[in-house]
């Protein structure tokens, strides 16, 4: 092989093999000379763009929840607060064998066995250095067992948090509302700057028309995290060089309650096993002392939150604790409403305080066979204004209702709050019904119902048929009455306080239209015939009444809940305990100077004064100071 | 060194300071080539050390691979350079047996087979990317040079063979590296410049050809270079995350340690083909200049050794040692920095990993042998 080639000239081999490498110094310089120019440009001429970019990846703003406000009574008594609770956290990288702990934690009872293949979904679905909550709130029994068990679950604990907590929860529920957990309608809702960070809102009560106080506003910290998220410890302090300042959240207000949280208590007490409402307030700036609708819930359970059968039992249930009588339910007034149609009928000249009726025990209109009966079969006699109130007398007013009018009727009624929304400052309120001719043309669509009867004034006049009231639009009623016409609109909240500055802002009490009646002395009598209903030798509720320290003035109502046929045996015994009357109540005292007013309905309680006003002069004597009940 | 070496030889007796250069001469190593790696090899350890989130047990793991490679170079050294000439046609075509023997019963890992397990596990084209250029210099070295077209054609086809086994396996980074380590011998040889630059025309087309056989992971690697932002949190991820930590080391870098791209895990593959950007990050372009003046004093050692090489063969294999050697230092920075597409090249004696370093330094180990196995002739 080597024979056949030329022959090799070593010289200038190696002078073209010299100038070769000389040419590849120079491409290799060239090339190196390439990157670091390349490098000049990144780490010299736009070092600081990528600095920035650095910094960028490294630093993640997380949000933190501000401190919600807490809730006090008029007394400074806490009702709504803020504890730490313990939850039971799993961090999926720190645990080895998914199942195996899972099924440990089932056994110690901790989880339920029907949520492991839940919770190991979580647990694949995330990142695996987020934690999964397995359980919400550990009872203090669960936190010393799992203390003992710790070691055997590794990655596996239990991580403090704050809980909203209502120590009175069952006698508060109706009036704070509850917190519960966000939603994706609280989320379209709410400002997300705002709530980032936030896990829960007011849902109803106070806690809902009062969230942008106590809520206040999220902040923000910095945090050092890697390529995938996940936080890093500061003790590698030497990449914090240049951290961002946080900004810290700012708590939300404080918010003081007009409620008297011993009146609530009282109440909640008074109305234990029985369904209806309870609302007292004070009738000189409309100030709510106690507001109660019985059944009651715990709202601790929306705040921590609960299993699908504890709401399904809640929200099934046949006496609706959900649902909060004392501004949503709608009843018949009943005879509650005498006082004020009296007032209408003597300013309209419809009656005087001498025209006397003599009570058979039933009235007819003319040219009708129809009896409308009094609740006393066998009648009360002759009867004057004021004992037609005093004793509850239907008659007398059956016979007046002719010459009010319905219209007439429905005026004054409207100026007492009946027919409107107070505008309480808690959501959900309703308007009630006050009849009228154009109520019923605006309401039936029917031409033959679109019509007025003349039947239909003489049962609106007991606060009957088509009538309905709140509990709380009657206590705004009876607070009108005590203060001769003058009317503030009904309100929860006394005052919100800066939760840093401590500084306190007053809400003030917003007057509405007086109930202008032209003399005094109608006034006089009409409060006179109130106060005989509970302290008059004669008054309906004089045995609840007539021994109190103090002056009071009252009237009773019972309403029907099922209509009677006529000449129909009303047997009690044999209604069923639902289709039995309501037992409705107003009240005020003292009368010179009142301070507080109150109306009570107890659903199917059959009577008034009995069953209701014992519940109103409770309340009253504990406000004014001669109650005798140890209240916790 | 030389003149030493000479003045050594020369001399009856030793010289004075030379008990120590004596036994270097002895054991045929090269004092400044063994230096200059020394050097990159501890930068190399230190740099790594941070890169592997400062994990003793992963450094002492990179250190003894280190030692196997410096006792394989030692080897290489000691063997003569006839004796590696008389060999290379038959360890080629083992090399080639033993590729092809890859592609039918190799083991396979991360999408591609590469491995072969003969009792022990290693990669063929390991061997190849020493045993293409050795192939081609045994080719040359007794013909005239500067070779002739159909001699180019059969050298071709000896580089093309092994060069199309491993791109099949698929590793296209190691082929396109073994048939640069070979065309560097023909360029050496004295190719002439004219079919050089004809040849660079034919690349046009014949990276057309590339593109139509390339994965599509190859394709979108180079189209990622192309707008990298276009694909920020995939393909292109890499390439932002190592610029961003290069450029935001600046002049003098963050410090030992405390580079954020790479200590919170936004840097991908920062301990093997990445880790310049871990230099870039912490010693800044103070820091990269270092490491750079170090690989171009390695390479320009290598180059003398080639120049001053006695026969064909040995300033061939030499030249295409060390520039090859430039070509991986070339393509790992020039991948890092975001100017030529992502191809899985390690910076050598930094990155994290073994095999392509033993490979590496049997490569500076016939460098020394080349150096030391010369005979003395009249100038």
């Amino acid at each position: 092989m080597a024979l056949l080639s030329p022959i090799k000239d070593h010289h200038s081999e190696r002078r073209l093999f010299v100038r070769r490498v000389i040419a590849s110094a120079v491409v290799a310089i060239l090339l190196l000379g390439v990157v670091i120019a390349r490098l000049v440009q990144l780490q010299i001429v736009h070092h600081e763009l990528f600095a920035e970019k650095a910094q960028g990846n490294r630093v993640r703003i997380e949000p933190v929840a501000p401190i919600r406000g807490l809730i006090f009574d008029r007394k400074g008594r806490v009702i709504a607060e803020n504890l730490p609770a313990y939850q039971l956290e799993l961090v999926p990288e720190q645990v080895s064998d998914i199942d195996d702990t899972l099924n440990r934690l089932a056994d110690l009872d901790l989880i339920a066995r029907e949520d492991i293949p839940r919770f190991k979904e979580l647990s694949r679905s995330g990142p695996r250095f987020r934690p999964v909550t397995l359980k919400v709130r550990l009872t203090e029994e669960e936190i010393a067992n799992f203390a003992i068990q710790r070691p055997r679950f590794p990655g596996v604990d239990f991580k403090p948090r704050l809980v909203r907590h209502y120590p009175d929860g069952k006698a508060v529920a109706h009036a704070v509302g509850y917190v519960g957990a966000l939603n994706s309608d609280d989320l379209l809702r709410l400002d997300p700057a705002r709530y980032a960070g936030t896990s829960h809102t007011g849902k109803t009560g106070i806690e809902s028309s009062y969230e942008s106080d106590l809520h206040g506003a999220a902040g923000y910290r910095h945090l050092i995290t890697n390529a995938r998220g996940r936080q890093i410890p500061f003790d590698s302090a030497k990449l914090l060089d240049s951290l961002p300042m946080d900004e810290k959240p700012a708590p939300g207000s404080n918010v003081y309650l007009s409620i008297d949280l011993d009146l609530q208590l009282l109440a909640t007490r008074l109305m234990e096993n029985r369904r209806g409402a309870v609302v007292a307030l004070d009738p000189r700036n409309g100030e709510i002392l106690a507001l109660v609708s019985a059944p009651s819930f715990d709202p601790n359970l929306f705040a921590v939150g609960m299993s699908t059968a504890q709401y399904a039992e809640l929200e099934g249930s046949p006496d609706v604790p959900l649902f909060n009588r004392a501004v949503r339910g709608r009843y018949p007034p009943g005879s509650t409403i005498k006082p004020m149609l009296a007032l209408a009928a003597l300013e309209t000249g419809a009656t005087n305080l001498t025209r006397k009726t003599f009570c058979i025990g039933y009235f007819m209109l003319p040219n009708s066979t129809h009896r409308y009966r009094d609740w006393k079969p066998e009648g009360h006699g002759p009867v004057d204004l004021h004992d037609a109130i005093e004793q509850s007398c239907d008659v007398y007013f059956y016979e007046i209702s002719q010459e009010i009018g319905i219209d007439s009727m429905h005026d004054y009624l409207v100026r007492f709050g009946l027919g409107n929304q107070t505008g309480i400052d808690i959501g959900g309120e309703q308007a009630g019904v006050v009849p009228s001719r154009e109520w019923k043309r605006d309401n039936f669509r029917n031409r033959d119902d679109q019509r007025w009867y003349h039947g239909e004034t003489v049962i609106a006049s007991i606060g009957q048929g088509f009538m309905l009231a709140t509990p709380l639009q009657l206590a705004a009623a009876a607070g009108a009455l005590a203060t001769r016409g003058e009317h503030f609109r009904p309100h929860l909240v006394a005052a919100v306080e800066d939760a840093l500055s401590g500084e306190r802002t007053l809400v003030t009490p917003e007057q509405l239209a007086s109930v202008e009646i032209s003399s005094s002395f109608y006034w006089d009598n009409i409060i006179s015939a109130m106060h005989d209903v509970m302290q008059g030798p004669r008054g309906t509720a004089r045995a609840v009444g007539f021994n109190a320290p103090y002056t009071m003035a009252g009237k009773s109502g019972t309403a029907q809940v099922v209509s009677i046929a006529q000449d129909e045996e009303y047997d009690e015994e044999e209604i069923e305990e639902r289709q039995r009357d309501h037992a409705l109540f107003i009240s005020f005292a003292p009368l010179d100077e009142p301070r507080i007013a109150v109306a009570v309905i107890v659903e199917n309680g059959r009577s008034g004064s009995t069953v209701a006003a014992p519940v109103a002069k409770a309340i009253m004597d504990q406000y004014l100071g001669y109650g005798d009940n140890v209240v916790r | 060194m030389s003149f030493a070496d000479s003045k050594g030889l020369l001399a009856a007796k030793p010289a004075p300071l030379s008990r120590f250069a004596g036994l270097m001469r002895r054991m045929h190593i090269d004092g400044p080539l063994l230096g200059g790696l020394i050097l990159i090899s501890c930068f190399g350890l230190f740099i790594l050390y941070s890169a592997v989130g400062e994990s003793n047990r992963l450094l002492m793991n990179q250190a003894v691979r280190l030692g196997l490679a410096f006792v394989a170079m030692l080897v290489a050294a000691q063997l003569p350079p006839d004796f590696l000439r008389r060999w290379t046609p038959w360890g080629y075509l083992a090399g080639l047996v033993l590729l092809a023997l890859v592609l039918v019963a190799g083991d396979v890992g991360q999408g591609a087979r590469r491995w072969l397990d003969l009792g022990i596990r290693f990669q063929p084209s390991e061997a190849m990317k020493l045993g293409v250029p050795m192939m081609a210099a045994w080719y040359l070295h007794d013909r005239q040079l500067p070779p002739r077209f159909g001699q180019l054609l059969t050298i071709a086809l000896m580089i093309a063979v092994p060069t199309v086994l491993i791109a099949r396996q698929p590793d296209l980074g190691t082929a396109l590296l073994i048939a640069a380590s070979g065309v560097i011998v023909v360029i050496l040889a004295g190719m002439s410049f004219r079919l050089i630059v004809g040849m660079g025309l034919l690349a046009v087309p014949g990276a057309l050809a590339l593109w139509s056989i390339m994965k599509d992971y190859q394709k979108q690697r180079v189209l990622t270079l192309l707008d990298p932002d276009s694909d920020p949190l995939g393909a292109g991820y890499n390439i932002i995350q190592s610029k961003i930590a290069i450029g935001s080391g600046g002049l003098f870098g963050k410090g030992w340690t405390n580079g954020s791209q790479a200590h919170l895990e936004f840097l991908p593959e920062r301990d093997t083909d990445f880790i310049f950007a871990v230099l870039g990050e912490e010693f800044g372009l103070l820091g990269v200049l270092t490491l750079l003046v170090l690989y171009m004093f390695v390479i320009g050692r290598g180059l003398y050794i080639a120049v001053q090489a006695q026969d064909a063969y040995s300033r061939l294999l030499a030249g295409s040692i060390s520039l090859t050697f430039l070509v991986y230092v070339f393509v790992n920075t020039a991948m890092v920095t975001g100017l030529i597409p992502v191809v899985g090249v390690p910076l050598p004696l930094v990155s994290f990993g073994g095999t392509s370093m033993v490979t590496l330094m049997a490569g500076f180990g016939i460098l020394m042998s080349i150096h030391s196995h010369r005979k003395l002739l009249p100038h």
